[in-house]
């Protein structure tokens, strides 16, 4: 039982990461019916946020010890950051929660690089076939994802979470089971519930807010919304930037868990397009679920009792699930009736 | 009399191709592609990017996982050699019949879906074999070092022959004749040519129609009693033995066979080549794989200095700016000049280069014979 539970709990973060990315790819494929390629690279930048964030904060001043000397003779290097210089402990307190403050950070440039990129580039594939969709956004990652590369590097980059949830948290003492049978990392916990705040968020404002109903009325019915005088094609706009806030911020909380790396949006986004199908193409419900649930099972697959009965099939697991629910349930597990049925 | 016309082009364009091929030596030399190991690449590519092309040039379903067959072909052709013979000629056949195989399985599945299902569940069993590739079928693959050569492999068939056994590591042959260097790139030059001719076959022919009449409108076809599937599928296993045969003759010229081969990157490069060659068009994709292999080969070798000297012209604060930029699309950053590429001639020129030659074709006929063309057509019409 403990075993299970520990599973279920390993899944649930990875299962958020999908959830996220596969909500925003739902969102536009549901507004604009763009299939967008690019979305992993908006992922993977929101994750570069936090990185330049705590590049910015670690900016050092090197000046020379005049009395010590390192074993080579030189004098020995100080650094220190300077905003610790300017602000002291506050700066060093600073630096420890860069990971967390990078949101701030990532909403304004998110959204931006999000409107930019629907007006600049998405607005003129509407019309166009969904291969052609397909290729051009397919082109915008290997782009983003180069210049990524160009600027820093091949390498991962880990960023630490803050010293406050550096731990981990023994969750199987709370439920009464042994010690240490059930240890989950803080910061895992923290995601996850980051990740439940930004999806009901998300919902929230589609479901009760003027916008959002305007929204939801455009994803039935595009024409007879615009015929009633509103400028839907704007408030898309909007969904495409806010997709885009919904894929950064994932990419920002989960740097702890993953150090980033250049290719990190294109090894989510081919997983999150599958979650899509899974769950349905359009069904905003279904992509959240779908998410968790193939987070969970790919974690189950990847226990060594599992793997000893079916080698490989940690590596294959959500690509089978896909294959099996597309040929099974063509329409995915809440698909709706009619969406990407022509 | 139509016929006769379109069966006279076909001959010349093909006789045109055979020069092509023969002669690519002579051609390519002053650009600086003049040597066996570029044109190599030039036709097997080729190949790869004409099979891709009867798939989604002709019926419109785009695959994301054909590097899997690549990959495919390219092991069944190392492990024969391991296994068999030396001789190129069983390496081939099997590794296009194992393809054709891995296609038609499925193939069978994925085409039960289309449009961007059908991508995305190609996409997936792409990315199912390379990651098993990787981990669990370890000792067919070999992994992450690739799949080599040894001096003490079985090669049952040439123990048979009696073929001696040299110092080191055997190298791949026809019937004796060395498969490296220009005898290697003209035996890929014949297999790029009679793919080509069996390509245009398709093209023509009844079923090549049929394909056709899948990309304009699946519905109607199955409106007028007719099962897609079939024709669907075939043209699938087709592209994927294209794909196998490309994949063995990889395995030709350098007998290592990896799993990176079957990446979706891999995968996207093909339909890039096709797209940047034109979609449906019999030549385009052998172009478009030409163009991006040879640029991909003088991308790749640039490095600052050549830069700082290629705008040696520009005062020097402009020559450092114009060297940073640059530098930022080759060497190492060639794939960045891949994917902006990619867009470029997806908004502007979504036919691809054919498309672009055609339409500076239109302009210099206009140019040159001021009459509108329409009447002619009718004219042909009615002599019809």
């Amino acid at each position: 039982m403990d075993a299970f539970l520990l599973q279920v709990l390993n899944g649930l973060d990875k299962g958020g990461a999908y959830a996220l990315i596969a909500l925003g790819l739902t969102l536009v494929f549901g507004t604009l019916g763009v299939v967008n390629f690019a979305h992993g690279a908006l992922f993977m930048l929101g994750a570069f946020c936090a990185v330049t964030l705590q590049s910015l904060l670690t900016l050092e001043r090197v000046t020379l010890d005049p009395e010590k000397l390192t074993a080579w003779g030189t004098p020995m290097e100080i650094r220190t950051p300077y905003i610790v210089e300017w602000f002291g402990d506050f700066g060093m307190t600073l630096i420890d929660w860069s990971v967390p403050l990078a949101i701030l950070l990532a909403v304004p440039i998110m959204l931006l690089l999000g409107v930019v990129m629907e007006r600049g580039l998405i607005r003129h594939f509407y019309k166009r076939l969904h291969a052609d969709q397909i290729l051009v956004t397919f082109g915008l990652a290997i782009v983003v994802q180069e210049i990524v590369k160009a600027q820093f590097g091949a390498n991962p980059i880990p960023q630490p979470a803050p010293a406050l949830f550096a731990g981990s948290a023994d969750i199987g003492l709370w439920l009464g089971f042994a010690e240490n049978a059930v240890v989950y990392p803080w910061w895992r916990i923290i995601y996850l519930l980051f990740a439940g705040v930004v999806i009901t968020s998300v919902f929230a404002f589609l479901q009760f807010t003027t916008f959002g109903m305007v929204v939801r009325a455009g994803m039935a019915d595009r024409e007879t919304v615009g015929l009633l005088g509103i400028d839907i094609d704007r408030r898309f706009t909007i969904v495409f930037g806010m997709a885009a806030v919904v894929a950064g911020l994932a990419g920002v909380m989960y740097t702890p868990v993953l150090s980033p790396d250049y290719h990190m949006g294109m090894d989510f986004l081919v997983l999150s397009f599958v979650v899509v199908v899974v769950g349905g193409m359009g069904s905003l419900g279904g992509a959240v679920a779908a998410g968790f649930l193939l987070g969970i099972l790919q974690s189950f697959a990847s226990m060594n009792e599992v793997k000893s009965l079916l080698p490989g099939i940690d590596q294959v697991v959500i690509y089978l699930i896909a294959v099996v629910v597309l040929l099974v349930r063509p329409r995915g597990l809440f698909g709706r009736k009619g969406v990407m049925e022509s | 009399m139509i016929k006769f016309n379109v069966k006279n082009k076909d001959h010349m364009l093909l006789l045109g191709f055979i020069g092509v091929v023969a002669l690519a030596p002579i051609i390519m030399a002053p650009i600086g592609g003049g040597y066996p190991d570029l044109l190599q690449k030039f036709a097997i590519f080729g190949i790869f990017a004409i099979g891709f092309n009867i798939l989604f040039g002709l019926t419109g379903y785009l695959s994301f996982g054909h590097a899997a067959f690549l990959g495919i072909g390219s092991y069944t052709a190392v492990w024969t050699f391991k296994l068999l013979t030396m001789n190129v000629i069983p390496a081939l056949i099997l590794s296009t019949l194992l393809a054709g195989v891995f296609a038609l399985l499925i193939g069978f599945i994925v085409l039960r879906r289309s449009g961007i299902y059908f991508s995305i569940l190609t996409l997936a069993f792409a990315q199912m074999s390379y990651n098993l590739a990787y981990s669990v079928l370890t000792p067919i693959t070999n992994g992450e070092t690739g799949l080599q050569l040894r001096h003490h492999d079985a090669r049952v068939l040439d123990g048979l022959f009696g073929v001696t056994r040299g110092e080191g590591l055997p190298s791949t042959s026809l019937f004796g004749m060395s498969m490296s260097g220009w005898s290697g790139y003209y035996f890929c030059g014949v297999m790029l040519i009679i793919m080509f001719y069996i390509s245009l076959r398709i093209f023509r022919s009844p079923f090549g129609m049929m394909l056709r009449a899948v990309k304009s409108n699946q519905n109607r076809m199955s409106y007028t009693g007719l099962n897609t599937r079939p024709y669907t599928l075939a043209a699938f296993v087709i592209s994927g033995m294209y794909a196998g045969l490309a994949g063995g003759l990889m395995a030709i010229t350098d007998p290592l066979a990896g799993a990176e081969r079957m990446q979706w990157t891999a995968s996207g490069e093909v339909v890039l080549m096709t797209i940047l060659g034109g979609t449906g068009t019999l030549l385009g994709p052998v172009i478009g794989a030409g163009v991006i292999k040879y640029f991909e080969n003088i991308f790749s070798s640039f490095n600052e200095g050549i830069l700082m000297e290629a705008f040696s012209f520009l005062p020097e604060f402009l020559q450092h700016a114009m060297v940073t930029v640059a530098g930022l699309f080759v060497g190492e950053g060639w794939h960045l000049t891949l994917g902006a590429l990619f867009m470029v001639i997806v908004i502007f020129l979504p036919g691809g280069l054919m498309e672009g030659i055609a339409r500076i074709g239109n302009v210099f006929r206009r140019w040159r014979k001021p009459k509108p063309v329409a009447p002619t057509e009718a004219e042909a019409a009615a002599s019809e």
